[in-house]
């Protein structure tokens, strides 16, 4: 199971070992009930227990992206393999999505 | 005198599963997990098996949401073939859903018919970039096929045999 928690204004989203669009579905409606709660500003993707990953976490990403990028929010990715690395690069999210050393983005976080 | 370990002759079905499922979403994991079993004996890398479940993962996931529009009724049918000659795999996902006006157009990176679904146009690019084939097959109003090729594992070394 993926899980959420509130960091100052940033939404930590520990993502689940495989993301497809059977569990795409609920993570989006999940972030998106922090995102509108107007607590967070920006978003932080987990993939730290993630070892699978199709074009439906290209677009949870990505429908974050919108949301918060109006506000002036950004959204990070952490703890990416080389793998999901390159579907991120693929999919020309590297001006979107800030792939980050999970250190440096939790100090960032905790600031 | 060195002697190739394996010769078989190219084209010949070394073996073949067919499996039919409903077109609801919790059959994507297990779509996935069916052809990562058939292909285990070949001994693929886990790039490899990473590739070949993603390209299925994608095909699925398509007939689903745009074949049959995400009506999540176990009643619509994808039909997987999977056929080994030897190291290649050949996959063949079909559906019998709405089918695709233009293919050629439905296959450019990043278009997407339905972007209200977040669904961000990378499917087929995925397809075609972790196979070495890819053949997509639509007949609007009839459905689609998608025909996927991946040679799978390192050739074995010659009189490598313990
Ligand atoms: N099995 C299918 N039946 C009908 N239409 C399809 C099928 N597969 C693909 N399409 C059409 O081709 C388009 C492109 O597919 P592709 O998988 O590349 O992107 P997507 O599914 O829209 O987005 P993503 O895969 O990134 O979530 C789809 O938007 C859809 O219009
Ligand atoms: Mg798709």
């Amino acid at each position: 199971m993926e899980d959420f928690k509130v960091i100052n204004n940033y939404l930590m989203i520990r993502l689940p070992d495989e993301i497809d669009h059977h569990k795409s579905v609920d993570i989006s409606s999940k972030a998106d009930r922090y995102i509108m709660s107007g607590r967070v500003e920006n978003v932080v993707f987990d993939f730290e227990r993630t070892s699978f990953m199709d074009s439906s976490g290209i677009g949870i990403i990505l429908g974050r992206y919108k949301k918060v990028s109006c506000f002036g929010g950004k959204v990070y990715a952490v703890n990416a393999d080389s793998r999901i690395r390159r579907i991120l690069l693929m999919s020309g999210l590297e001006n979107m999505v800030e792939i980050m050393d999970a250190k440096k983005a939790y100090g960032e976080v905790e600031k | 005198m060195i002697e190739v370990a394996e010769k078989r002759e190219i084209g010949t079905i070394t073996n073949e599963v067919r499996v039919e499922f409903g077109a609801v979403s919790e059959n994507e994991s297990f779509a996935r997990m069916a052809v990562a079993a058939f292909i285990t004996p070949l001994n693929p890398t886990l790039e490899e098996l990473a590739d070949v479940k993603t390209a299925v993962s994608e095909a699925v996931t398509n007939a689903i949401i745009h074949g049959y529009e995400n009506r999540g009724d176990r009643n619509d049918k994808i039909l997987m073939d999977c056929v080994l000659r030897g190291d290649v795999l050949e996959i063949e996902i079909s559906d019998r859903g709405v089918g695709i006006e233009d293919v050629s157009a439905a296959m450019q990176p990043l278009y997407t018919s339905k972007p209200e679904l977040e669904r961000s146009g990378m499917g087929f690019a995925f397809m075609e970039a972790f196979t070495d084939n890819l053949e997509v097959r639509s007949e609007p109003g009839c459905g689609t096929n998608v025909r996927m090729c991946k040679k799978i594992g390192m050739s074995p070394w010659i009189g490598s045999e313990e």
